[in-house]
């Protein structure tokens, strides 16, 4: 048993993941429901009452609640990992991401996110709320407007071979290409 | 109790996320600066075998755990919306380095300012609906 738990302490190459997400959007089609992430924001919006508002968001949002358990799921996950399927191995990220990373002044700390934006210091700069909320801001908005995110478009839709959802990972990558080359050496 | 099954899958997707890294903004960088293979593999083998998966639920005509058919909808067909809602999710992607999945776990994992993250996500998600009529799709 300590065996496997040494196991699967280590990170997890690529192939494995694959394999493993490929299985999960497997199991919810088996459970009669679909694999998408994106969904919860629109139901808490609702539940918070924005059907009141505006049409788009009155649905009758007990429906949804299987979504909700699955993403809360989902961060009891994130605390297993880093509680106690965890062997404190830094992420292996290529040399010359690191020296562009270092070129906007944001380094590596052996950790999954850099300090610059998820250390504790982030909550008392106004650049890293404008940055965090920002950044959210659009993947709501754009997971929305698009009627999908990663989970949704870019693996379920992709895998069922849909032409929108091509359309829409295209789209990811120019947004992803246009933040990373061209806005990020402005913003950092 | 009859949530409990998806509890369990979700686990398994937060603790997957985790281990392989997909919810690491440097990871995030990496791939939209093509220098590593990483997470291009996770994708590509999720979809592949995922791709698998749906032909044979199509083929053979495969049942829920209730005895439903398994039907996936198609996506309406649409230039617009899926363009321009992509670009300004990839842009929100690239500067956060979270999706949506990732925003939820990096919480579990103990990022807390990836609060501030799921706040604007909500607020976006808000206004989209606000504005909804008066966009392309």
């Amino acid at each position: 048993m300590n065996f496997i738990i040494d196991l699967i302490s280590q990170p997890w190459p690529w192939y494995v993941a694959g394999v493993m997400i490929a299985i999960i959007m497997l199991a919810m089609l088996l459970l009669g429901k679909s694999f998408g992430v994106s969904s919860n924001l629109r139901t808490m919006c609702s539940i918070a009452g924005a059907g009141n508002v505006n049409s788009f968001f009155k649905f009758n949002w007990k429906n949804q609640i299987w979504n909700l358990v699955f993403i809360s799921g989902a961060m009891i996950g994130g605390a297993i990992a880093s509680l106690w399927l965890n062997a404190d191995v830094a992420p292996a990220i290529s040399d010359d991401t690191q020296a562009d990373l270092a070129a906007l002044g944001i380094f590596l700390n052996g950790k999954l996110n850099p300090d610059t934006l998820f250390g504790s210091q982030v909550l008392s700069s106004f650049k890293g709320w404008v940055i965090l909320i920002g950044g959210g801001f659009l993947v709501g908005f754009g997971a929305r407007y698009a009627g999908g995110c990663t989970s949704g478009h870019a693996i379920s839709g992709i895998a069922n071979l849909q032409l929108p959802s091509v359309i829409a990972v295209v789209g990811f990558f120019v947004g992803g290409l246009t933040m990373t080359h061209l806005l990020l050496p402005l913003i950092f | 109790m009859k949530f409990l099954k998806y509890l369990l899958v979700g686990v398994i997707f937060g603790i997957t996320l985790s281990k392989a890294e997909v919810v690491s903004w440097f990871r995030i960088q990496e791939m939209f600066r093509f220098q590593s293979f990483h997470m291009y593999g996770i994708i590509g083998m999720a979809v592949g075998l995922g791709a698998l998966f749906v032909y044979l639920i199509k083929k053979y005509g495969w049942k829920d755990y209730q005895g439903n058919q398994i039907v996936l909808n198609p996506k309406e067909n649409s230039i617009p919306r899926y363009l321009f809602g992509g670009i300004i999710f990839g842009l929100g992607w690239a500067l956060s380095g979270a999706c949506p999945g990732p925003m939820f776990i990096n919480v579990g994992i103990g990022y807390f300012p990836m609060l501030l993250v799921i706040s604007g996500a909500l607020v976006g998600t808000f206004v989209y609906g606000l504005m909804r009529d008066k966009l392309p799709h």
